[in-house]
This record gives structure tokens, sequence and C-alpha cells, in this order.
């Protein structure tokens, strides 16, 4: 394995049993992640990449596959089973920060757990500590005695990020951790997201279905869809010149503002349709019954990886 | 060893400044509603009364047992303001001492099945889907399928009627439902994001159960202790009442209701005094029981 690679993710499988049948919520997902970039894992709602994400944060444990952690660790053991080290390592900011802090814990009782338990400080420094992390992630200091509810939902995601911080870890997961919040806030969380990423040389998963985030902070990007990633490309290059049906799709969904984006955008494709359930996938290619390219190869075989460029692999029977 | 910074004394100082604002702030909403203040006001009345029963009773020898019959069957009067009974005791003396045996059947029920409920409740929630739930619930479900009263005849009738044994009945009966406000509770909230973002930072399990979860449930959980309170009254004197609790001349409320209906209609007065005294109990934990509701959650 390279050493640039922090994450190593291979074959991932997660299926989860439902009344309905088998959700085949991730089934096969493949990447790696490098030290100190923006990976961006976008896909719409059902798609499995939160999942993904989870499951690499071992909240389940995964059903087939490996996920390696900086070479050594092996992530698919999951949460309970993880040393301390791992827990501290690797950091995750939730969608919804009403739901991802406790309602009747302190500002300063809910970052101040992740110093406890890790012991990164000293309990004599701990409300400096505190205070300095509030400042960090732009609070002042009188955020600390506040609940949950007495804050805006961009400064409820500010502590959330803030508790993510205090550990001083190397790896977070974003799972949506601006969607949940009004335009506004969302600038100032994701120029948050980007200084500290550079100042701490963090490695962040974005995971997303909003393209304006995925274009502003990150170097790369993967589309997923009904638990298969369908291309792979550095986002300059991803917003230049898509390749798969469905990222070409996306794309052209995206409402511009300016004539130089509309220039860019994909013409030749309208989005169609609804994502399929997970229970029941379509064969083969996944998108190919809302594909306006679609072949009859697309619904027999599941399509080869092609790689168009370096680093911008598509799978899709298109380009073979 | 590094001295504590003057920066950080300021942050000390300055929360404890803050909660006891917040403290004010719950007062506030509690003393808005004029009828949690009057529960309030009775209960710590009663509890007084309860305390310092020996000097607050006018006849504190009467409690027990006490024999004068040229003072037996006496209607109300300023001698003695709720009459006397058919040994010549004074009714008012013998219900502040009941409301003493009141205070400790509360006091001693509650210590025992609210914070055991709520424990295994929590333990049963957190768990859920392992043998720890399965036999935490499936046990409260077999102990809260039995009628309170039922049981109480069988201990009574194993061990001697006594107030302690049928305290120990209710107890019996009682935790489970405890188990079941919490067990709701916790496994509604187990899956919450919080509660993950603290397990994948590696907090530990007494952490999430006693930081995490049970302060959310404090509110409700304060609120039913409170209701409760005056249900166990109402138990334990319906339980003394069939004569298999407190015995005479135990100055139980409920004894005394029952000990002094065979004089009724007559002598109306000496089964009157102490099924007010019910009443009041009952009423002031209930008017507090809306006040502490109000309190948690106007949160």
């Amino acid at each position: 394995m390279q050493d640039d690679v922090i994450l190593n993710v291979l074959n991932l499988k997660k299926y989860f049993n439902t009344t309905e049948g088998v959700v085949r919520a991730v089934d096969g997902v493949s990447f790696n992640v490098e030290y100190g970039e923006t990976l961006a894992l976008v896909g719409e709602s059902g798609s499995g990449k939160t999942t993904t994400g989870h499951v690499i944060m071992g909240f389940y444990p995964p059903d087939d596959g490996k996920i390696i952690y900086k070479g050594i660790y092996d992530l698919s053991s999951p949460m309970k089973k993880r040393t301390l080290e791992l827990k501290r390592d690797i950091q995750i900011v939730f969608q919804d920060p009403g739901t991802s802090l406790n309602p009747k814990r302190m500002v300063k009782d809910i970052i101040t757990l992740p110093l406890l338990v890790h012991r990164t400080i000293e309990k004599k420094r701990i409300y400096e500590k505190v205070a300095e992390l509030l400042e960090y992630v732009g609070l002042s200091e009188e955020f600390m005695f506040k609940y949950p509810h007495e804050l805006g939902g961009g400064e409820k995601q500010l502590v959330a990020i803030a508790r993510a911080l205090a550990p001083q870890p190397s790896f977070i997961i974003l799972d949506e951790s601006t969607s949940a919040l009004d335009v506004s806030s969302q600038a100032k969380v994701l120029n948050t997201l980007v200084k500290i990423q550079k100042e701490l040389r963090l490695t962040y998963l974005l995971i997303t279905h909003d393209l304006g985030v995925v274009r502003n902070i990150s170097q790369r990007v993967m589309i997923m869809y009904l638990g298969k990633i369908y291309e792979e490309a550095p986002t300059e290059e991803f917003f230049k010149s898509p390749m798969h049906p469905y990222t070409q799709m996306l794309l052209s969904s995206i409402p511009t503002l300016s004539e130089d984006d509309e220039k860019i955008k994909p013409k030749e494709i309208e989005s169609v349709g609804e994502i399929p359930s997970a229970v029941k996938p379509p064969t083969g290619c996944r998108f190919h019954t809302r594909c306006p390219f679609a072949k009859p190869v697309c619904s027999q075989q599941d399509p080869p990886d092609i790689i168009a460029n370096s680093g911008h692999i598509v799978r899709c029977w298109l380009y073979e | 060893m590094q001295k504590t910074s003057v920066q950080e004394l300021k942050f000390i100082e300055l929360e404890r400044k803050i909660k006891r604002e917040n403290w004010r702030r719950m007062w506030f909403r509690f003393k808005k509603s004029k009828l949690s203040i009057l529960g309030l006001s009775m209960i710590l009345v009663l509890l007084f009364m309860a305390v310092f029963a020996d000097y607050v009773a006018p006849y504190p020898s009467h409690a027990g047992l006490h024999i004068a019959f040229k003072n037996a069957y006496k209607p109300p009067s300023l001698e003695y303001i709720l009459g006397t009974d058919m040994y010549g005791r004074d009714v008012f003396s013998r219900i502040i001492f009941g409301f003493r045996y009141a205070f400790m059947m509360i006091g001693l029920v509650l210590s025992l099945v609210a914070p055991t409920g709520v424990i295994l409740g929590l333990l049963a929630g957190y768990y859920r889907g392992t043998v720890i739930e399965a036999i935490i619930v499936r046990l409260s479900d077999i102990f809260i399928s039995l009628p309170p009263l039922v049981l109480a005849l069988s201990i009574a009738s194993i061990l001697e009627p006594n107030i302690f044994n049928a305290m120990m009945a209710v107890s019996l009966m009682w935790w489970p439902w405890y188990v079941k406000l919490t067990y709701s509770m916790t496994v509604s909230l187990r899956n919450e994001p919080f509660i993950l973002a603290a397990e994948s930072q590696g907090a530990s399990t007494l952490h999430i159960l006693f930081k995490e979860l049970l302060p959310i449930q404090l509110g409700t959980i304060l609120t039913k202790v409170t209701l409760d309170a005056g249900w166990i009254i109402l138990i334990g004197a319906a339980i003394s009442f069939v004569g298999l609790g407190a015995q005479p001349p135990t100055p139980e409320l409920g004894t005394m209701v029952s000990e002094y209906s065979k004089y009724l209609p007559e002598y109306w007065w000496m089964s009157l005094g102490p099924a007010a005294g019910i009443i009041l109990i009952i009423l002031a934990f209930n008017l507090l029981g809306d006040g502490v509701r109000d309190v948690f959650a106007g949160e």
C-alpha cells in the first residue's frame, strides 16, 4: 500500500435485514483516502453514502470487505472493540447538530468529554482549553456555559466541530455536516472547516448531496448510486468533464447563477425518475433504469472500471 | 505541581454564577403557578408537623395506647378540635402522628423503588437486544402483574402484618413502573446521534447511562416520583384499611379510618379527620407534581 493513503476501503458491503427484504445499502465499495485531502462521497438519499461513513466509524460492522486505517489498523471491528487511540484519531461531525448535541449538557461539558476521556489536557486547564477550542472554531468563550437550545444551527454545528477537534484527530468524517444549516451558516461552517483542515493537516471524508459544497472544499469526488461507486475524479475534472450519465444528470440539475456556470453544465441529459429501492436493485448497472443512453448490456452485466485519465475512473458501458 | 490559573478560576466562578441563574429560572417557572406553590407549602407544613409531632400535637401521648374513658366520644370542640375517639384519645393529635407514618411510607417506598427501577430501566434500554434486557423486562412484567393487595395479603400471611411488611409489598410491585418508564425513554434515546457521538469518542458506559441518558429523563422521573407519593399514601392506607398494614394502636391514617368507621355515622368526626388527612396529603403531592412537570416542560 502507498504511504500517502490514510484510509483504504476494499470491497465494503453492508446489508440490512428488513421486513421487506435485504437492503443492500453498501454493495462492494472500494476507495482510498489520502493524507490531508478532502474526499467527497456524493449521492442521493438512499445511495448508501451515510452508511459507508457509519461503517467506517464502527456504528455497525461491515458484512464483507476490509477497512484499513493508516496501513495497520483494522476498522472492520465494531466501535466498542476499538482501542481508545482509534476512537481519538477518527472523529465524526453529524448532519443535524440539533440531535448530535445532548440537550441537557452545557457546551463546556460536551467539549470536555473527549478531553477527559483521552487525557488530552490536565484537569486544571479544562476551561481554558474549552475556551481555546471554541475560539478556534470562531465562537466566543461565553458559549461555554450555554445549552444547545440557546444556540443557532450554525453555532451548534461549530460546537460539534470543536468537540470533534478536542481529541486532536487526524481523520474526520463530515456526515452531511452542512446540509441541515441555512445558507449563511453553511458558509461560516465551511470556511471554518477549510481553515482548520489547513492548519491541523486534517483529512476529511465529506459525505454530502450538495455539489456546491463539494466544489468548494473537496479535492476529489466519488459518485455513489444504490450502494456502488460509479465515478471517481479530481474535483475540477469532475465538474468540467463528467463522464457517467448519472453524474451528468446530477450536474445538469444544479441551478446556476452565472453564464459561465451555465456553459459547462451538461445539456443533453435531464434528470428523470427516482432512485429505485435498494431491496431489489436493478441488475447490471444500477442506473440503467434511469439512463437515457442505456444499452442492452447495461441491464445484464456490471460495468467495468474504465480509467479515463489519471485519477478519473468511470464505471459505464458507454466508454467500453 | 502547576497552580490553577487566574483565567481558569474566573471560568469556574462564572460557571457557578450561571448555574445559580439556571436554578433561579427553574424556581421562576415553578412559582408561576399558584397551585404548585400551594402544594409545596402544604407539604412543607405537613412535613413540619410530622417531624415535630411530639411538640405540635396537643396531646402527644394519645398517639398510641391511651385510655381515658371519661373523655370518649366527644364531638369537635375547642379542647379537642377534631373530637375524641372511643378510648378518649384526641383524633387531631393522632392524625399529626399519622402524617409521620405517611411520610415514612413515602420515603421508604420511593427510596427503594425509584433508584432500583431507574437503574434497571437504563440498563435494559441501553443493552437492548441482549440477555440483560430480556431478564429485566420479563422480571418487571412478572411483578407488575401481581395486584398489590394480593401481594400484601401473601406477605402478611407469611410474615406478620405490619406497616413495614406492607411497604415491602408495595415496593415489590412498584419498581417495575420505573423500569418501564426509563426503559422506553432509553430505547428511544439510545441511537440518537449524541449518544453515538459520546460512544465514538470513547465515553464509558457509566458516563452514557448517568451523564447522557439520565439527565434527559430526570424531569419525567421526578414528576412521576411526586405524583407517586400520593398514590403510595393511598395504597398504604388501603392495605391498612383491610387490616394487612399497620395495626392498632398505630396512628396510621388508613388504620384509623378502618378502626373508626365502625362508629359511623353517629361519631362521624372520628373517621372524617383521618380521611381528610389522607385527601390533604394526596392533594398536596398532586399539586406539587404539576409544578415539577411545569419546571421541566418549560426547558
